[in-house]
């Protein structure tokens, strides 16, 4: 196991470089440079700037440069659109999307494994279609419309929320609702699909078969192997929702992770951008890695060494 | 399972996962009503949208107009006909929601049944690239191909026109298309790569599969006859979710210009303009979101009746 | 889409109604717990925030950060303009007029080229070092030190000297036009008459930094130095900064320090980066905030009805307009430039599009004070018909295809739109719309890869030469190819005179020939549209929107 983990977080490195490699030359090659603003600079005071950022020197300079001080001091730059370093920015944004995201998280578990159970078990009937149907809604409501419905209806009309902001414990929830919703649903779908699988498997009629109650069967026995598609899922998912989303950060005004990565393609802000796409990767990494664990875990059957 | 299921695979125990599969599709009545509607839409978008107003018609004087024998659901904010844009948005989004889809089913499917089948080093580099991919800004990605493939497709299409005499309209609207679908097509298959693999890697352990080997199949055969068959069921009902996803990040995409071309228009375009007016005037919204759920909706349970069809284990008995 | 209600209500309610099932009192004596509690803080944001003397304002966006010799754009001057004051400061109510600042007293020589600032004596620091003319040399200096590398620094450009210190023609600064002959006065030499000087000094560019602090964090052009962070930042304004969380807020509160402090009417001022602004309105009305940045243009309308007490608009100093790049071959012509012009329905793209009231720009300059606004562009299909097959065009015939560069913004794709169905139905020529992210637009703009590009501009101080001087030929907010020397040749009488009715009228004939030539298409003058709260007082309608803050007064409303 502990050579597993080791060889795994080995290869999450050659990612990570990979990652940084692939992004740094993207954003070389997007149009326009961090200087570009709307009212235009002149050409001197634009060469000034480079100097400043250190982006005059050749490429592959700059492509090492960064990547030694983030090996050796951990340093992922100064951003060039705010006037923060990136440390600083990531540290205080991902506190904020780790509680939104782990909120989201839960929601979206605890809401949709038992919908995904529950449809399951009872399959082709009214259970399964409205849960079904409930998971679809889910989908087909975009986050820029769900937000604003919550805020529509549970701040100003029923004023039980504030509608934005970041302050009371409570403000968390209308955003980690909107988050979690396609989560919620992805998670009920890939469930039942799962315990329909696992459902029709011998052992699980051999247990049926002795006797033993639903709630037994589907607890002890289904419930492990059927969860394996939604854990799949989840691993990614997770580091996608604690890491921010763009869209539930503006409508709600939370000071999340999502905002930086929108924030500085646009600005064209090289360190912000590589910096957060690192710390991006880093957690798709880990979290890949538990997911694969935990696959192990829920399925025996699996060897994770296969080495 | 249900009765009817049972007696009928045990009636005829000869057929094909296929056939076999197309005759308990047709005994699910939700799935076949979902079939319907589907088809519905197609011919509502693809046939009757012709014979509506011109959907780019506008009349500032006629804005936000109720819905009357020459608009039947009303005029928009520039006080264009909203059935007419609806339907031929319908057009691009079930277009864009079909090939995004078949691609990433395409990809994902043979990148995570090799992976999870293969396991070792191939397993490792690819599930490792997925990572890679996966983290991968997306926007950045868009912008960069806005600018590389905008302009190849751009002169492609002009050479179209010249060489092939096509309509010039419509190809630049197929142009326009194109780095989309590859957009969609890049990145859209990674989390389906991750579910098909671990998928495998519990079927690959199974008696099924290890009789196959002992019969002295090569993997080749074993993995395309015997494993995917079997991941289909996951596969579809992941892919129908993705559906929608895709289908409204063409919105997002066409806003940044890598898509379609103003004014023509998609479900997620005149959903995602319609947000705007929910306080004001939500039918705005809501219409093409009725349109474009409900297709979806019925999308969704024709997938789970497919992959019912489809459940081989059930087949079995 | 109503569907997802009742089932989110559901799920919130699981845990209560099963605790009330197994033990019916407990839970019901929670459930009363937690709604009065859940009542109790029903006191809204604003209420509060009024109580205790606290602006709240929308502020659009995170700022790039609140050095004010590094930073430009609207939003960041919103708090740099409560962190720090100038020589002197705008007036509260009127336009184009100045009141003291950190200068009580302001002379100048008899063409306007020498200007004398005498500070005020009791003038101070945050952290009470009393502020002296060295400050203000130093912050000139450095603002002008290229390895600082300023984006506004030609806003200093008007001093003798300066130009050539920032552009390290000579890197001796007593060669630059100001001097420090005591603690107290400031001696400023220009390189011609201007008249409206004070009009310059009001902008951040020209505000003082503490000499004292910034040296302490780095050197004088040290571009990245810690003294901006908020426990080390050091101001003159009638705020000091107080916290910061990006892009949650910042929050100013009262400056002790500030010569005129007890005349400050409010606590502190609590700004939001609220990017969305469907969000901001909706906050607007649950009582989060005094002020919006602006109201989302379908929402005008609705908010007008909904708040009318609330809902400002007002004239902005700003054009918005359509750049032609007169390179392409479609525009090498005027006439079909004009051609393109008359057949733009200024007013009904303001009635149906922008929805802000703005004002139908029949020139380039907007009109303020003393200048009139031109009247040569007006919608006039007819004459357009005949000015486009006048240019070998009838019917648009023979015109190549053309392209209307516009972003990624909401309102650009409807104007887009909009407009495209006019060139269509008046001139019969079909327009190809093609909408880029923001910085692509930008960089495609500048690189003039374009037949048509939306565009605008927004004037950096109370002049019209802010809207004209940048169209000379290689300008770097030109972008057209568009250049005429007898242009250039007004422009710089203009510079040589002090009078200011000679000036306007220099400036008009420049911005007459610029019609003429119609290089661009202007559209229409900006407006800001904006909610307020009934408990704000003295914020007063000012075109350049640099509201003073020191003269708000918060009263909570009866």
């Amino acid at each position: 196991m502990l050579r597993f983990i080791t060889y795994r977080l080995l290869q999450g490195i050659i990612v990570l470089i990979a990652l940084y490699t692939i992004t740094f030359f993207l954003i070389k090659a997007m149009p326009g440079d961090p200087f570009t603003g709307e009212k235009n600079i002149a050409e001197e005071t634009k060469q000034l700037m480079r100097e400043k950022y250190g982006l005059n020197e050749s490429v592959f300079h700059q492509y090492f440069l960064y990547l030694k001080n983030v090996f050796t001091e951990g340093s992922l730059g100064i951003s060039t659109s705010k006037a923060h370093s990136v440390n600083e920015m990531i540290g205080q944004s991902f506190p904020v999307s780790c509680i939104l995201g782990l909120t989201a998280l839960s929601f979206a578990i605890g809401l949709g494994v038992p919908i995904g159970v529950a449809s399951a078990v009872r399959k082709n009937s009214w259970i399964d279609y409205s849960g079904m149907a409930l998971a679809m809604v889910g989908i087909c409501v975009p986050a820029f419309t769900v937000g604003p419905l919550l805020q529509i209806m549970l701040s100003m009309k029923i004023p039980l929320f504030n509608v934005a902001g970041w302050e009371t414990p409570r403000d968390v929830i209308l955003p980690a609702i909107t988050l979690g919703l396609v989560t919620t649903a992805y998670i009920a779908r890939l469930t039942r699909s799962g315990m329909l699988e696992i459902l029709s498997q011998d052992y699980i009629r051999t247990a049926h078969a002795k006797g033993l109650p639903v709630s037994r069967v589907v607890c002890k026995h289904a419930l492990r192997g059927g969860l394996l598609p939604a854990v799949a899922y989840i691993g990614p998912a997770f580091a996608a929702l604690i890491s921010g989303s763009f869209i539930v950060e503006t409508i709600f005004q939370v000071p999340g992770m999502g905002q930086h990565f929108v924030n500085a393609t646009k600005a064209r802000d090289p360190f912000l951008l590589q910096g957060v796409v690192l710390f991006f990767g880093l957690l798709i990494v880990i979290m890949n890695l538990a997911a694969d664990i935990l696959t192990g875990f829920l399925n025996p059957r699996v060897r994770l060494d296969q080495e | 399972m249900n009765a009817a299921d049972n007696s009928h695979a045990h009636g005829k125990p000869g057929n094909s996962l296929w056939s076999d599969a197309y005759l308990r599709l047709r005994k699910n009545r939700l799935a076949l009503a979902s079939f319907w509607f589907v088809m519905l839409m197609l011919t509502l978008c693809f046939v009757a949208a012709w014979f509506c107003p011109n959907p780019d018609k506008i009349d500032l004087e006629n804005k936000f107009a109720g819905s009357s024998v020459s608009h039947l659901l009303g005029t928009d904010q520039l006080g264009r006909d909203i059935f007419a844009r609806t339907l031929f948005g319908g057009q691009i989004s079930l277009l864009v929601g079909f090939v995004a889809t078949t691609l990433a089913i395409g990809i994902g499917v043979v990148i995570g049944a090799a992976s999870g089948y293969a396991g070792g080093r191939t397993d490792a580099v690819l599930m490792r690239g997925v990572d890679t991919l996966f983290a991968i800004p997306f926007l950045v990605v868009v912008i960069v191909l806005q600018v590389v493939i905008a302009e190849q497709t751009k002169d492609a299409s002009g050479w179209v026109v010249d060489n092939w005499g096509w309509d010039k309209k419509l190809t630049s609207r197929i142009a326009n298309i194109i780095p989309l679908f590859i957009a969609l097509g890049l990145f859209g298959w990674l989390t389906l790569a991750r579910i098909v693999r671990a998928q495998v890697l519990s079927l690959k352990e199974q008696e099924f599969v290890e009789a196959a080997k002992a019969l002295g199949y090569s993997r080749f055969r074993i993995l395309f006859r015997h494993i995917i068959p079997n991941t289909l069921g996951p596969t579809v009902v992941y892919a129908t979710l993705t559906v929608p996803g895709f289908i409204m990040y063409e919105a997002t995409l066409s806003y940044l210009g890598l898509g379609v071309e103003a004014p023509n228009s998609s479900w997620g375009i005149l959903i995602r303009d319609g947000a705007n007016f929910l306080e004001t005037e939500p039918q705005l919204l809501i219409i093409p979101g009725l349109f474009f759920s409900l297709t979806l909706l019925a999308l969704n349970f024709l997938g789970d009746g497919l992959r019912d069809a489809l459940d081989v284990k059930a087949a079995k008995d | 889409m109503d569907m997802v209600f009742p089932s989110i209500q559901e799920i919130l309610e699981v845990p209560r109604i099963r605790k009330i099932l197994r033990d019916p009192l407990r839970g019901v004596l929670t459930a009363i717990a937690c709604l009065s509690l859940w009542s109790c803080e029903a006191t809204s944001s604003v209420e509060v925030a009024s109580r205790d003397g606290i602006l709240i304002m929308g502020n659009s966006s995170e700022p790039k950060g609140l050095d004010p010799h590094v930073v430009s754009g609207v939003l960041e001057n919103n708090i740099i303009r409560s962190l720090f004051e100038g020589l002197v400061i705008e007036h509260h109510s009127k336009n184009g007029e100045y009141l003291p600042g950190v200068a009580e007293k302001v002379e100048r020589d008899e063409n306007s080229t020498v200007w004398t600032f005498h500070l005020r004596k009791e003038a101070r620091w945050s952290d009470g070092h009393p502020l002296t003319s060295e400050d203000f040399m130093f912050s000139f200096e450095r603002i002008l030190t290229p390895s600082l590398a300023s984006d506004y620094s030609f806003m200093l450009y008007y001093i003798k000297g300066a130009e050539d210190f920032h552009k390290g023609k000579t890197t001796d600064f007593s060669e630059v036009g100001v001097s420090a002959p005591d603690p107290h006065t400031l001696v400023v030499k220009l390189l011609g008459p201007l008249p409206f000087l004070p009009e310059i000094t009001k902008h951040y560019t020209w505000f003082p930094v503490p000499k004292h602090i910034v040296l302490k964090h780095g050197k004088i052009g040290e571009p990245f130095t810690d003294w901006t962070k908020p426990e080390n930042l050091v101001c003159n304004g009638s705020f000091k900064l107080k916290s910061w969380q990006i892009n949650d807020h910042i929050e100013v509160e009262r400056n002790p320090e500030y010569w005129d402090a007890r005349n400050v009417g409010i606590n502190g001022i609590r700004f939001l980066p609220i990017n969305n602004s469907y969000t901001e309105t909706r906050m607007f009305a649950s009582n989060q905030l005094h002020i919006t940045y602006r109201v989302p243009p379908e929402m005008i309308a609705y908010s007008g009805e909904h708040y009318p007490k609330n809902l400002r608009t007002e004239p902005w100093i700003g054009t918005y307009f359509i750049r032609c790049n007169v390179d392409a071959k479609a525009f090498t012509d005027k006439r079909v430039r004009k051609a393109f012009s008359m057949t733009i329905d200024q007013k009904s793209i303001i009635d149906n599009v922008t929805l802000g009231k703005q004002l139908p720009a029949t020139g380039l300059v907007p009109a303020f004070g003393e200048y009139p606004a031109s009247t040569p562009v007006s919608f006039d299909p007819e004459t357009a018909k005949k000015l486009l097959a006048e240019a070998g065009y009838p019917n648009g015939e023979g015109l190549p295809d053309i392209e209307f560069l516009t972003t990624d913004q909401d309102s650009a794709k409807a104007l887009a739109e909009a407009l495209q169905a006019m060139w269509l139905e008046h001139l019969g020529v079909t327009v190809k719309i093609r909408q880029l992210e923001w910085t692509t637009y930008l960089d495609t703009m500048f690189k003039q890869e374009y037949d048509l590009a939306a565009g605008g501009w927004i004037g950096d101080y109370l002049d019209p030469l802010t809207f004209l001087d940048m169209w000379i030929e290689g300008g770097g907010n030109n972008r057209t190819g568009w250049s005429n020397e007898q242009f250039e040749a007004l422009l710089d009488k203009v510079q040589q005179t002090g009078d200011q009715a000679t000036r306007y009228r220099l400036l008009k004939e420049a911005e007459e020939l610029f019609l003429e030539e119609r290089p661009v298409l202007p559209i229409y003058w900006y407006t800001r549209n904006y909610l307020i709260s009934e408990d704000v007082r003295g914020w007063n309608p000012l075109i350049l929107d640099n509201h003073p803050y020191k003269f708000l007064k918060l009263k909570a409303a009866d």
